[in-house]
C-alpha cells in the first residue's frame, strides 16, 4: 500500500471522491461496458438478496391480502387482515408497549452512553479499556446467555433479587406493572456497549485545539460540552439513535425466553404479536398484515430520524 | 495504515482543568457501581455452573459455589453439546465468509461504478436494512422448505448473507477509494477482476475486518432465525439449545448455567484478546456508516 504515494495521500484524506454522473464525459459504449461489469460484481451479493430478502417480502404482502391459515391460503381477502388489525386490542397493546420499549430505551442508552463516554474517555488507556470493554461485555456474551441468568435471578424463589430484597415469592416477571419494566432494563444492559464504543471514538477525535482555545477564554465544562463537542459528535449520536431504534425495535429474545408477551399481554410487542401469530396461532395471513405494518412502522420512523439529522 | 486507523486514535489530553475532583469521585463511584452490576449476570452465569442443586435451588443467597461440583457440565455434555457449539461456530463463520465475499465485491460496485440503476438499487438497499427479518420469516421459511434446506444450518446461514447491511458497509469503504488509482490500473491494462483483487480488495481491508466482526457476532446472537429454522436437536446451536433446555426443564438452573457458560465464554475469550480490533472495527463502521 505504502508503495504508492498517491494511495498514502488518498488515505490521509477520508473524503469521498466525487466520481462524475453516468452521462457526463463518458460515452454510451462506456456507460454499457461499466453496467454489465458492475452487475457481474453485484451478481452474487443480488442473488442472496433478491431471493432471501425481495421476493420474501412480496410474498409477504401477497399473504396479507389472503386467508391463510393451517390448510393453506383459502383465498383472497382483500383487505380484511388490515381492518381485524385495526380492532385488535392485542395489536394496540403491542403497538403501545413496542413505542414504550422505543421511546424509553432510545433516550436512555444514548444519553447514558454518552455521558458514561465522556466520562472515560480522558482517562488513561487501560482504564479505559477496561470501562469499554466491561461495557460491551453483555453485547458478546449472547442475548440468550444474558436473558437465561436473568431468568434465574427474577425466579420468584430460587431467584438471588428476591432473597436480597427479602420479597420472596414476588414474580417480577409475573407480574403486569414490572414486567416489561426488566424488558427494558435487561435492554438497556445489552444495548450501552455499542454506542459506548462508538462516543468514545467520537470524542477522541473532537479537535483538541479549540476546546484548549475556549477554555483559555473562560469557557464553563458545560459550554464546551454543548458548544463544541456536541456539534461534532452529531454524526455519531444520529448513527447510534439508528441502531439503537432498530434493536429495541427488534428485541425478541428477551421476550420469548422471558415472557411470551405475558402476562395478559403486558410484555406484546408488534414483533412478537408476528411470531405467536404466526407459530402458535398459525393464522399466517394475519401475521404477515402485522409484519407489514411493522415494516411501515419502522420505516416512518427511519425516514424522520434521516429528516431530522439532515436538517440539523 | 491509513485515515482509517489513524482518525480512532484519541488525542492524549493532559488538560483536566475543567474536572472537578468532587465530580470525578462521583463519576468514578457511578462507573463502579455499574461496572458490578454488568458483570453480576456473568457471575451469576459462570459460578452458577458449578453450583450442586442444593446451592441452586437454596432459599438463602448462594454467593460462591461452596461445594464446586461438575455434574452439570456432565450433564450438559450427555448430550450433543459439542455439536451444538460446533453448530453455532460453523453458521458464524459460514455466514461471515460469505457475507465479506459478497458484499465486498458488490460495494465496489456501488461504490465505484456508474450504472444505469445505480440509485434506485442503493435506495432499495438502505429500506431493506431496517426491515426485521419477523416480518418476512413466513416466506422465508417456506422457501427454505421447498429448497429442501429447512432445519439445515444453511437455514440460518443463507438469509443472514441477504442482509443488505454488508453491501452499504463495503460501499462507503469503497467509495474513499480515489478514481485515478482505479483508472492508472485500467491504463495499465489490468482486466477488472485483477482490479478488484490487487488495487481495490487491500484498500478496502480494514473495512472488511469491521465486518467480519460484525457478522459473526450478530449471526451467533440471531436467535430469531435459529428457533424458526432449526427443529432437531442435532441441527441446534448452542443458543437454540440453552432456550430449549429451559422450556424442556426450567428450573434447572445448573445445568442451563452450564449451557449459558459454554456459549458465552468462547466468545468472552475472543473478545478480550481481539478487543482493539472489536472496537476499532466498530467504530469504523460507523464512521464510514
Amino acid at each position: 500500500m505504502a508503495q504508492n504515494p498517491a494511495v498514502a495521500e488518498a488515505g490521509s484524506k477520508p473524503k469521498k471522491t466525487k466520481a462524475p454522473s453516468p452521462r457526463s464525459g463518458m460515452s454510451r459504449a462506456l456507460v454499457r461496458r461499466e453496467t454489465t461489469s458492475a452487475y457481474l460484481f453485484l451478481l452474487p451479493s443480488l442473488l442472496f438478496f433478491v431471493t432471501f430478502v425481495v421476493v420474501p417480502m412480496f410474498i409477504c404482502v401477497y399473504y396479507s391480502l389472503t386467508d391463510y391459515g393451517l390448510g393453506g391460503v383459502k383465498g383472497f381477502a382483500g383487505l380484511n387482515n388490515y381492518i381485524k388489525l385495526f380492532q385488535d386490542p392485542i395489536f394496540h397493546k403491542g403497538l403501545l408497549n413496542t413505542i414504550l420499549i422505543v421511546v424509553v430505551a432510545v433516550p436512555t442508552v444514548t444519553a447514558f452512553s454518552l455521558w458514561v463516554s465522556s466520562a472515560i474517555y480522558k482517562m488513561h488507556a487501560v482504564p479505559r479499556s477496561f470501562f469499554r470493554c466491561v461495557f460491551y461485555l453483555p453485547v458478546v456474551t449472547g442475548s440468550v446467555a444474558i436473558t437465561v441468568v436473568w431468568k434465574w435471578i427474577l425466579h420468584p424463589y430460587n431467584g438471588i433479587l428476591n432473597q436480597v430484597a427479602g420479597t420472596t415469592g414476588f414474580d417480577w416477571l409475573g407480574n403486569q406493572k414490572t414486567a416489561i419494566w426488566f424488558i427494558i432494563l435487561i435492554l438497556f444492559t445489552t444495548s450501552i456497549g455499542q454506542p459506548i464504543v462508538l462516543y468514545v471514538a467520537a470524542l477522541g477525535n473532537v479537535d483538541n485545539s479549540i476546546i484548549e482555545a475556549a477554555e483559555v477564554d473562560g469557557a464553563t465544562r458545560l459550554q464546551v460540552f454543548w458548544k463544541i463537542k456536541w456539534p461534532s459528535i452529531m454524526p455519531t449520536t444520529l448513527y447510534v439513535l439508528v441502531i439503537t431504534t432498530i434493536n429495541s425495535f427488534q428485541c425478541f429474545a428477551l421476550i420469548q425466553l422471558l415472557t411470551k408477551g405475558g402476562p395478559l399481554n403486558s410484555t406484546m410487542t408488534i414483533m412478537y404479536q408476528v411470531y405467536d401469530t404466526a407459530y402458535r396461532l398459525n393464522d399466517l395471513g394475519y401475521a404477515c398484515a402485522i409484519g407489514v405494518v411493522l415494516a411501515v412502522i419502522i420505516a416512518i420512523f427511519s425516514a424522520i430520524q434521516f429528516k431530522v439529522a439532515k436538517t440539523d | 495504515m491509513s485515515a482509517n486507523s489513524t482518525a480512532l486514535k484519541p488525542k492524549k489530553s493532559g488538560n483536566l482543568t475543567g474536572n472537578s475532583t468532587g465530580y470525578t469521585v462521583f463519576a468514578v463511584i457511578i462507573l463502579i457501581v455499574l461496572t458490578l452490576f454488568l458483570l453480576f449476570p456473568l457471575y451469576w452465569i459462570v459460578t452458577g455452573s458449578f453450583k450442586d442443586v442444593i446451592a441452586i435451588n437454596a432459599k438463602q443467597p448462594v454467593w460462591f459455589p461452596v461445594n464446586p461440583t461438575m455434574e452439570n457440565y456432565e450433564k450438559l455434555f450427555s448430550r450433543p453439546a459439542f455439536l451444538w457449539l460446533f453448530n453455532i461456530v460453523f453458521i458464524s463463520a459460514a455466514a461471515m465468509v460469505l457475507t465479506c465475499i459478497t458484499a465486498a465485491l458488490a460495494g465496489y460496485a456501488l461504490g465505484k461504478k456508474r450504472f444505469i440503476g445505480q440509485k434506485v438499487l442503493f435506495t432499495i438497499i438502505i429500506c431493506a436494512m431496517a426491515l426485521p427479518k419477523q416480518v418476512i420469516v413466513i416466506p422465508l421459511a417456506q422457501e427454505m422448505t421447498m429448497m429442501g434446506l429447512i432445519d439445515t444450518l444453511w437455514a440460518v446461514i443463507l438469509p443472514t448473507v441477504g442482509w443488505p447491511f454488508g453491501v452499504f458497509l463495503m460501499k462507503q469503504f469503497a467509495e474513499t477509494i480515489p478514481g485515478e488509482i482505479l483508472e492508472a490500473a485500467r491504463v495499465d491494462g489490468a482486466g477488472e477482476l485483477r482490479t478488484f483483487i490487487t488495487v481495490v480488495l487491500p484498500m478496502i481491508k480494514p473495512g472488511i475486518g469491521a465486518l467480519a466482526i460484525f457478522t459473526f457476532v450478530n449471526t451467533w446472537n440471531d436467535y430469531f432465525l435459529q428457533l424458526v429454522m432449526l427443529q432437531t436437536d442435532t441441527q441446534w446451536t448452542l443458543p437454540l439449545a440453552i432456550s430449549n433446555l429451559q422450556g424442556e426443564m426450567s428450573s434447572d438452573f445448573g445445568l442451563i448455567m452450564a449451557g449459558a457458560a459454554l456459549a458465552a465464554v468462547p466468545i468472552i475469550i475472543v473478545f478480550i484478546a481481539f478487543q482493539k480490533y472489536f472496537t476499532q472495527g466498530i467504530a469504523m463502521g460507523a464512521v464510514k456508516g
